[in-house]
C-alpha cells in the first residue's frame, strides 16, 4: 500500500494538517502537499478510469506530464473539470471527485469496453460506424456518449475572476530549475531585464530532488542562495506558480500564473496570464521521463522511476512496500537507493541493458540490491493494484523465468527534453541516438524580425543531462541572451556543477524485445486515450504511415496532456513498423499552450457586462430609461422602439411610424459616422471615393453618394455636405464610420499619398437629432434662433446656427420623406437639446422614434438600405441607382468593375417593389421561385426579398426585393416561398409606396 | 451655450487606486505638415507647452500638446477655449494645407491615481510600462482592452486616460475593475 514515512518529505509541514474530501470521502494531507501525493498517503492509488475501455489508473508521475490523475474541481460556480492532481496544491477544505466512471470508481460498468477491447482497434471510430446506417443512432452513438469524455462541462457561471498582464522584458527565462536560475542570473548580472517564472510553488526543479553538488555545496543550498540573489537584483523579477504557456512570432509568450488555486481564500483574481514581449526566451523547461512499454504497465502501482522518488523525498510518501525498479539507464538506479535509503524494500531492479557499470550500480549492489542485467518485464500482475511481475530476458518473447511479489515498478525508459516552447515558434530538433532522446537544434532556431534567433534553450532541455553542464549551460544561454538583447556588462563566473558518473542508455521500445500480439495489446503507450503498441502497429500496417495521419487514427497524444509521456515512445514504435528511423518519422507538431490553461485566463476582464465594449450615445441613458427596446448596430445598442405600457414592441413600432408621419418624431441619429475631408485634392479624392461628382457640390448643399468597392459592390451611403471651399463632411452609416474612414485612410496613404488631403473622425464629437415630420419646422421655430424657412434653408442644404441656445450645424435632408432637420450639437450638450425639443414638441405631439420606425419610413419611400438591399455582391445598377453613377467624370472606385462582362449583364436582379396579393407581410429573405428545378433537384428561383415590414400608413405590408429584369416586369405576380412549404403571391411594382412625388419632404 | 456636460459627468472609484472621470477638456486634433514652423508655432503659443517628440506629451495643468502621428498633434485646453483657440489656428496657418477640428465632445478623459496605477494600466495596454521605460511626459496612442485609448504620466502615480466618448463607460469600468484587483507587485520601483 502507499502511505506517509516518518522521515521524508521536505516541501510538506507535518505540524499542519489540512483536511479535503475524495469522492465524498474525508481524508487527511499536509501542507504542502499536493493533491496526488495527500491521496496516495491515503492509499487511494486508484484515481480514475481510463477513456475508452474504462481501466482502472492510478497516478503515473509527479507533475504537469500525469495522465490519469485528472479530477473535478469544487462545486457550482468553482467547478472545474480535468484537474491534473498532481499539479494541485492541497488546501483546506479541497473538495474533489474522480472522472469518466459509472456508477463508482470501484466498480465502472463501462470496464467491460476492456472485455471487449479486441472489438476497439485504432481507427475502430472510423471503420465501425460507417455500416449499418441506423446503428449510429440506434446503437453506437448513446453507447459513445455513455462512455466516451472525460470531465463534465461546468453548468454555472465561474464565480471567480482573471486578469492580463502586459509586460516588456529583454529576457524571458522559463524553468525555475538549476538552468533557469543560473541563466537569470547570467543575464541580470549583465544587466538586462529580466523575467524569471517557474510553475511550480518550488524552485530548484529535479535537482532539488536528486541534489548533486554545485559550486562546492548541495544543490539545495546552492539554489537557496541563488534565488536569493536573484530576488536582490532590481532588474530580474521571478514568479512561481507562473508557467510559460506558448512562445509565438517576434518574441511574444504567454506564462500563466495561478494565484489563488492553492489557497481559494486569497482575494483577487484566480488566474493572471502574463502577455510578455521578449527580446530573447530562454526555455530552461526540463525533461520528462518516458515511460517502458511492457504489458500491464497501466495497472496502479506502476510509476515512473523519477515520481516514486519524488513522492519519497518531496513529499514522504512511498508508493509501495516492495518496488521493482525496470530501467534502460543508470538514473533509474537513484530511484532504487533513495527508497532503500528510505528503509523500504527493493527486490530487484530489473536493467534491460546486457551490460551496465558505474557508480550508481555499483552502490545499488552495495545496499544489497538485486540487479538483473539483460532482463525486462514480460507482464504486471494484478487489477486494481500491482501484486508482482514477471522476468523475462529483454532479447526473447516473454516467457516468465521468475516472478516477484511487488507493489510497486518504478520504470524508466530515458528522458525527454521538454522541447515544446522551443518548437511553439519553428524551432527544430534533431535526433540524438546517443542519448536517445529529441533535442532542440540549436541551428535551427525560431527566428525574429530580422532572421536573428530569439529563442535558446538550456540544461536538460537543451539535452543535456549532467548536473554540471545543466548550470553551465544554463549560465551561457543567459549571458548570451543578454548579450543579443544588447546588455554586455561584466558579470561573475559560471556556477561549476558535479554529479556522478553515468552509464550510456540503452534504448528500449518495447519490452521484451520479442513481446508477442498478446503482450503488445497490453503494452500501454497512451495512458489516457487508451493507445497501446498493437494500435500504433496496426495503423502502420493499414497505411497510417505520417506520423500525424498514425496519431489521428489511433489518438495517441490527443488527450488533455497532449502525449507529454506517449509521444516519443509511439513514434519510435511506428519507426520500427516501417522500418524507418525515427528522425525520419519525426515528431507531431508541439503546439501551445504547454498544458491547459484556464479559459478565465484566456479572456480576462472580458466578461459580464465588459465583454465587449458597449457603445454608448449622448442619450443613451434617456432611451433607456424611457422603454428603449434596443437592438445592437455594431457596438452601438440603438433602441429599436421606445415600448409604452401596456404596449408590445410591434404596437409601439406602429404607434411611431403614424405619428411622424402625422406629427412630429425625434431620431438620435448620433450614431451616423461624420468624416471631415479636408485639403486643396479633398474635391478630387471624394470624386474617387464616391460613383457620383462631390467636388462640383456648391458650399451650403448637400449631395447623396454612393461608395462602391474597387470591384464595383455597393459598400457605403450617406449625404455629403460641403462645408467650406475645401471642406466636406461625408455622413456614413453608423456601422461604416471607422470602416470607412480606415477605406479613405487607405487610399490616401497607400495610392494617392502625394495628394493633399486630411481625414478625421469627428462622429462622437456629435450629438445629431433627426427631427421629423410636418411638425419639424415648428418645434425649431418655437426654440428660435436660425431662419429654418423653406426659404432660407430648402431642401438638401445646411446652415450653422443657434436653434434655441445650442450652437447647431442643421442639415435639411430626410430619410423618412418627410419634413426633417437632422441637427448636430456638441456631444456634451446632446442630452440637454434632446430635452429641449422634447419639451417644445409636446405641443405638437413629439415621439421619439426608434430604428424600425426609421426603416419602415425609408422602405414606405422605396430608400435603399446598406445591408438590406445590399450584401456585398450588389451593385448600383441593380438597385436602379443609374443617376447616382458619374458619366461626366473620368475614374471612381468601382467604374471599370461595373464594365465586366457579369456586372453588365441585363439578367440581373433588380430593385422593386413587392405587395401581397392578400396584404399580408412577406417572409423576410423569401425567395421568388421559378420554374424548373436545378441539378440538386432543388426550385430554381429569379429574386429573393431584401426588406419586408408591415406599414401602419398604408395598413399593409410592403417590400423590396431584387428580381430577375424586375423593373420590366410591372405588375406581374410571382410567388415566394414560405418555410412551411406553401407560397405567397406578390405582384411587383414600382418600390416608392408612398408620396411618390416627394410632396411631403419639399415643402 | 446650455451647459455640456462630460460623459460620465465625473463619475469616480476610490481606492488604492483611484479612477476618477477627470470632466470636460479642450481639444482639438490638428493634422498638418508638423516639421513645418507654422503649425509648431501656433501649437506653443496656444497651449504655451513646447512641441513633443515622438511619443511624448507635454502638459501643463489643463494645457499640452501630445504627439498622435507624424503628421497629427493633440492640443489640450480649458473646455471653452477651443473656438478661439480654432480661430487662431486657422488665422496662422491660413495659407498652408492643414485640418484642425475640435474633438472636445468626442473624447472622455479619466484619471489612474495611487501606488500601483502603472500595473492597473499594465492589465489593460500591451504598452511597455516599466518606470525605466515609461515615465511622466511619455504618450502612447494604443488600446484599453478592447478600446482604442491614449495616455500620459501626469506624475510617478497619475495617469491620464483618453478614450472616446461612447466608450468611456466600458474604459472607466474596466480600470475601475483592475484596480479592484489589487497590484501584481512587478513594477515595485514604479
Amino acid at each position: 500500500m502507499s502511505t506517509r514515512l516518518a522521515d521524508q518529505g521536505r516541501l510538506v509541514n507535518k505540524n499542519k494538517a489540512v483536511s479535503f474530501t475524495f469522492n465524498g470521502k474525508h481524508l487527511q494531507g499536509f501542507e504542502g502537499d499536493t493533491l496526488a501525493s495527500a491521496l496516495l498517503a491515503n492509499d487511494q492509488m486508484l484515481v480514475g478510469r481510463s477513456f475508452k475501455y474504462h481501466r482502472p489508473r492510478g497516478v503515473v508521475a509527479s507533475w504537469a506530464e500525469e495522465p490519469n490523475g485528472l479530477i473535478n474541481m469544487g462545486k457550482g460556480g468553482t467547478f472545474e473539470p480535468n484537474q491534473r492532481i498532481t499539479t494541485t496544491e492541497l488546501f483546506e477544505g479541497l473538495s474533489a471527485t474522480s472522472q469518466n466512471h459509472w456508477p463508482s470508481l470501484e466498480f465502472d460498468v463501462g470496464a467491460i469496453n476492456a472485455a471487449l477491447s479486441r472489438f476497439l482497434p485504432a481507427g475502430f471510430y472510423y471503420k465501425m460506424f460507417m455500416y449499418p446506417r441506423p446503428f449510429w443512432k440506434h446503437v453506437y452513438e448513446p453507447f459513445i456518449r455513455q462512455s466516451a469524455g472525460l470531465g463534465k462541462a461546468p453548468k454555472d457561471r465561474d464565480a471567480d475572476t482573471y486578469e492580463h498582464f502586459n509586460v516588456h522584458v529583454d529576457v524571458l527565462v522559463v524553468g525555475g530549475g538549476i538552468a533557469g536560475l543560473a541563466a537569470a542570473q547570467a543575464a541580470g548580472e549583465r544587466g538586462a531585464r529580466v523575467l524569471l517564472v517557474e510553475q511550480t510553488a518550488h524552485w530548484g526543479g529535479r535537482a532539488a530532488v536528486d541534489s548533486p553538488e554545485i559550486d562546492g555545496q548541495p544543490a539545495a543550498e546552492w539554489i537557496k542562495s541563488t534565488v536569493q540573489a536573484l530576488e536582490k537584483m532590481d532588474n530580474v523579477a521571478i514568479r512561481t506558480r507562473c508557467m510559460g504557456a506558448g512562445v509565438y512570432d517576434h518574441g511574444y509568450a504567454l506564462a500563466y500564473e495561478r494565484l489563488t488555486d492553492h489557497a481559494p481564500e486569497i482575494d483577487g483574481p484566480r488566474h493572471r496570464l502574463w502577455r510578455i514581449r521578449a527580446k530573447q526566451i530562454v526555455t530552461a523547461t526540463g525533461a520528462i521521463e518516458r515511460p517502458l512499454s511492457f504489458a500491464g504497465n497501466d495497472i496502479p502501482g506502476v510509476l515512473l522511476a523519477s515520481a516514486v522518488r519524488d513522492y519519497v523525498v518531496n513529499y514522504g510518501v512511498s508508493i509501495g512496500d516492495r518496488t521493482v525498479v525496470v530501467t534502460n539507464n543508470d538514473d533509474a538506479y537513484r530511484t532504487a537507493i533513495i527508497l532503500k535509503q528510505a528503509g523500504l524494500d527493493v527486490p530487484a531492479i530489473v536493467d534491460a541493458r546486457a551490460q551496465a557499470a558505474g557508480p550508481l550500480i555499483d552502490q545499488a549492489r552495495e545496499l544489497g540490491i538485486r540487479v538483473e542485467l539483460g532482463k525486462g518485464i514480460a507482464s504486471v500482475k494484478g487489477g486494481k493494484r500491482v501484486t508482482g511481475v514477471g522476468i523475462c530476458t529483454q532479447a526473447g518473447e516473454g516467457a516468465v523465468l521468475e516472478e516477484i511479489a511487488c507493489d510497486c515498478v518504478a520504470m524508466s525508459g530515458g528522458w525527454s527534453p521538454v522541447v515544446h516552447l522551443w518548437s511553439h515558434c519553428g524551432g527544430k530538433l534533431i535526433w540524438d541516438a546517443d542519448q536517445v532522446m529529441f533535442r532542440p537544434d540549436p541551428e535551427r532556431a525560431p527566428t525574429g524580425d530580422k532572421g536573428q534567433p530569439f529563442v535558446a534553450t538550456a540544461g536538460i532541455a537543451n539535452g543535456h543531462l549532467f548536473t554540471a553542464e545543466v548550470v553551465g549551460d544554463g549560465w551561457a544561454a543567459g549571458r548570451a541572451a543578454a548579450k543579443a538583447a544588447g546588455h554586455m556588462k561584466k558579470g561573475g563566473q559560471a556556477p561549476l556543477g558535479h554529479d556522478v558518473e553515468e552509464g550510456p542508455i540503452s534504448p528500449v521500445w518495447l519490452m521484451p524485445q520479442g513481446a508477442g500480439q498478446a503482450l503488445r495489446a497490453k503494452a500501454w503507450l497512451d495512458f489516457q486515450n487508451d493507445v497501446k503498441v498493437s494500435d500504433v502497429q496496426l495503423a502502420a500496417q493499414e497505411g497510417f504511415e505520417s506520423v500525424e495521419h498514425a496519431k489521428r487514427y489511433t489518438t495517441l497524444g490527443m488527450a488533455t496532456d497532449q502525449g507529454k509521456l506517449s509521444n516519443i515512445n509511439g513514434l519510435a514504435v511506428l519507426s520500427k513498423s516501417l522500418n524507418a528511423d525515427i528522425p525520419d518519422v519525426g515528431t507531431t507538431t508541439f503546439r501551445p499552450p504547454y498544458t491547459p490553461i484556464s479559459m478565465g485566463a484566456i479572456a480576462g476582464a472580458a466578461r459580464g457586462p465588459m465583454f465587449q465594449p458597449v457603445r454608448k450615445t449622448p442619450m443613451s441613458d434617456w432611451h433607456n430609461a424611457n422603454g428603449a427596446d434596443n437592438e445592437p448596430v455594431g457596438q452601438w445598442r440603438r433602441p429599436y422602439a421606445y415600448v409604452r405600457p401596456g404596449e408590445t414592441v410591434h404596437d409601439a413600432v406602429n404607434r411611431e411610424v403614424k405619428n411622424t408621419r402625422e406629427n412630429l418624431g425625434l431620431l438620435d441619429a448620433s450614431t451616423l459616422g461624420k468624416l471631415i475631408v479636408k485639403g486643396p485634392d479633398a474635391g478630387k479624392f471624394l470624386d474617387m471615393m464616391y460613383t457620383n461628382m462631390m467636388s462640383t457640390l456648391p458650399v451650403g448643399k448637400c449631395r447623396y453618394g454612393l461608395m462602391c468597392s474597387e470591384n464595383g459592390f455597393l459598400m457605403d451611403d450617406g449625404v455629403v455636405v460641403r462645408m467650406a471651399e475645401d471642406t466636406w463632411l461625408c455622413h456614413t452609416t453608423t456601422g461604416g464610420a471607422e470602416r470607412i474612414h480606415a477605406h479613405m485612410e487607405d487610399w490616401l496613404q497607400c495610392e494617392w499619398w502625394d495628394w493633399k488631403v486630411y481625414v478625421a473622425n469627428v462622429t462622437e464629437q456629435y450629438a445629431q437629432i433627426a427631427v421629423v415630420g410636418p411638425n419639424a419646422r415648428k418645434v425649431l421655430r418655437k426654440l428660435g434662433g436660425m431662419d429654418v424657412s423653406a426659404e432660407a434653408l430648402p431642401f438638401m442644404q445646411w446652415a450653422e446656427g443657434k436653434i434655441g441656445d445650442f450652437d447647431a450645424r442643421v442639415f435639411r435632408i430626410s430619410f423618412s420623406g418627410e419634413l426633417s432637420y437632422e441637427i448636430a450639437v456638441p456631444a456634451g450638450q446632446g442630452q440637454a437639446f434632446w430635452d429641449a425639443l422634447m419639451a417644445a414638441g409636446e405641443e405638437f405631439g413629439v415621439m421619439p422614434y426608434g430604428t424600425e420606425c426609421l426603416h419602415i419610413l425609408r422602405a414606405e419611400k422605396g430608400f435603399i438600405m446598406i445591408g438590406d438591399e445590399t450584401d456585398g455582391t450588389v451593385i448600383p445598377q441593380d438597385l436602379n441607382l443609374q443617376w447616382a453613377l458619374s458619366k461626366k467624370k473620368e475614374d471612381y472606385l468601382g467604374k471599370r468593375a461595373h464594365e465586366r462582362s457579369h456586372m453588365a449583364d441585363p439578367n440581373r436582379w433588380k430593385l422593386v417593389g413587392l405587395e401581397t396579393v392578400d396584404g399580408s407581410v412577406l417572409p423576410d429573405g423569401a425567395y421568388a421561385i421559378a420554374d424548373g428545378t436545378n441539378e440538386n433537384g432543388q426550385k430554381n428561383t429569379q429574386g429573393r426579398v431584401t426588406s419586408t415590414y408591415y406599414s401602419a400608413n398604408l395598413d399593409r405590408g410592403i417590400a423590396m426585393g431584387l428580381v430577375r429584369n424586375g423593373p420590366d416586369r410591372m405588375g406581374e405576380v410571382i410567388e415566394f416561398n414560405k418555410v412551411d412549404g406553401t407560397t405567397i403571391a406578390a405582384k411587383i411594382i414600382d418600390p416608392v409606396f408612398y408620396d411618390k412625388d416627394g410632396e411631403k419632404q419639399n415643402v | 451655450m446650455s451647459d455640456a456636460v462630460s460623459a460620465l459627468q465625473g463619475k469616480l472609484a476610490p481606492g488604492e487606486v483611484t479612477i476618477r472621470e477627470a470632466g470636460l477638456r479642450g481639444m482639438i486634433t490638428l493634422r498638418g505638415d508638423l516639421s513645418d514652423r507654422g503649425p509648431r508655432s501656433v501649437c506653443k503659443s496656444l497651449t504655451g507647452v513646447a512641441f513633443p517628440e515622438q511619443g511624448k506629451a507635454n502638459v501643463d495643468g489643463e494645457k499640452g500638446l501630445c504627439w498622435m502621428s507624424p503628421d497629427e498633434v493633440l492640443l489640450l485646453m480649458p473646455y471653452g477655449e477651443v473656438g478661439d483657440a480654432l480661430a487662431a489656428i486657422e488665422k496662422a496657418l491660413k495659407s498652408k494645407h492643414y485640418l484642425a477640428e475640435k474633438v472636445s465632445d468626442a473624447r472622455a478623459l479619466i484619471h489612474v491615481e495611487g501606488a500601483f496605477a502603472r500595473e492597473v494600466m499594465a492589465k489593460l495596454a500591451p504598452v511597455d510600462l516599466h518606470p525605466g521605460t515609461f515615465g511622466p511626459g511619455d504618450f502612447r496612442r494604443t488600446r484599453l482592452g478592447q478600446v482604442a485609448a491614449a495616455f500620459w504620466m501626469r506624475d510617478e502615480d497619475t495617469f491620464a486616460v483618453i478614450c472616446f466618448r461612447s466608450v468611456a463607460e466600458y474604459a472607466f469600468d474596466l480600470l475601475a475593475e483592475s484596480a479592484k484587483a489589487g497590484a501584481v507587485g512587478h513594477f515595485v520601483e514604479g
